[in-house]
């Protein structure tokens, strides 16, 4: 099958889904090679709005406007609020990759080319070929039953309130780890 | 009609492009975004496999792949914030964010 062929036997959700990965994987290369970290966080926030795309095609809309509230709108801001308030971060003359980047380049290819193989072995089958069917009404409910589903004992009350702790620990230590002390001289906390 | 190995290649990419950045940029922020990477990846897969395998389940608690990757969500929240102050705090000290500079405990 030549290539135009198969740009033609696209359905619309298949291109939907090949130009929200486009985005996603693009980005993240944008994110993992830019010398000026700000133009990294910005393709951060771009890959994030691709796989709120991906979340679409699964039919998980909900967790895509999460995705676009939490990821985009409170942790990318947070990073680039990070890069702003550090000096000398947004230069671009220095490398950008550290003396191990051949060994991570390796590893990372590597490590893709395992899962791609194990991938395309196992889940090549009929079962995984398409999405099952689903009744609307379960997935139109599912919001409600996760809301359910976290004060459920027999769900995930209990993995809720675990998450909740962690999140208020991590933010009041963030507070405690950043907050301003007396200035500390570099050259004594060399020696 | 998309297949799941579309969605798990495309999550792998992801993830493993994450781990390049991890492994090889010099800069705290530029890592902490690595591993934002591959947290997201982590969670194409958990939704990936809710829309094939767990929804069509009756036994599975209806949303179950939505609630882990909500805990992720959760958990890249506080990751972030915890490591953004453990930056600032570095920074204040040493004057660097490049983790090649941070060697206090080899010496």
């Amino acid at each position: 099958m030549t290539f135009l062929t198969f740009l033609t036997s696209l359905t619309s959700e298949q291109v939907v889904f090949i130009l929200a990965s486009i985005l996603t994987i693009g980005a993240a290369l944008v994110v993992v090679t830019n010398r000026n970290l700000f133009h990294a966080a910005l393709a951060l926030m771009a890959s994030f709005l691709g796989v709120a795309g991906i979340y679409i095609t699964l039919d998980a809309g909900f967790l895509a406007a999460a995705q676009l509230l939490v990821y985009i709108g409170a942790i990318s801001i947070l990073i680039i609020f990070a890069i702003m308030v550090t000096r000398r971060m947004m230069q671009v003359s220095e490398s950008p990759f550290n003396s191990q980047r051949g060994l991570g380049f390796f590893v990372a290819v590597a490590g893709f080319l395992i899962v791609a193989v194990v991938i395309l072995q196992w889940f090549g089958g009929e079962a995984f070929a398409a999405k099952p069917p689903v009744a609307p009404a379960v997935l139109s409910n599912a919001v409600a039953a996760l809301g359910v589903s976290f004060v459920n004992p027999n769900a995930f009350a209990l993995p809720f309130i675990v998450i909740s702790i962690l999140l208020l620990a991590a933010l009041i230590g963030a507070i405690y780890i950043a907050w301003p002390r007396q200035r500390i001289d570099p050259a004594e906390d060399e020696a | 009609m998309i297949p799941l190995s579309w969605y798990l290649l495309v999550a792998a990419l992801l993830f493993f492009i994450g781990l390049f950045g991890v492994f090889a940029r010099r800069n705290a922020v530029a890592i902490l975004m690595g591993v934002e990477l591959m947290l997201n990846a982590v969670n194409i897969n958990l939704i990936a496999f809710w829309r094939f395998r767990t929804v069509v389940n009756p036994l599975a608690p209806p949303p179950s792949g939505w609630a882990w990757a909500i805990f992720v969500l959760a958990v890249a929240a506080a990751e972030a914030a915890v490591g953004l102050a453990l930056i600032i705090s570095v920074y204040r000290r040493r004057d660097s964010t490049v983790v090649e500079d941070l060697d206090l405990l080899q010496h």
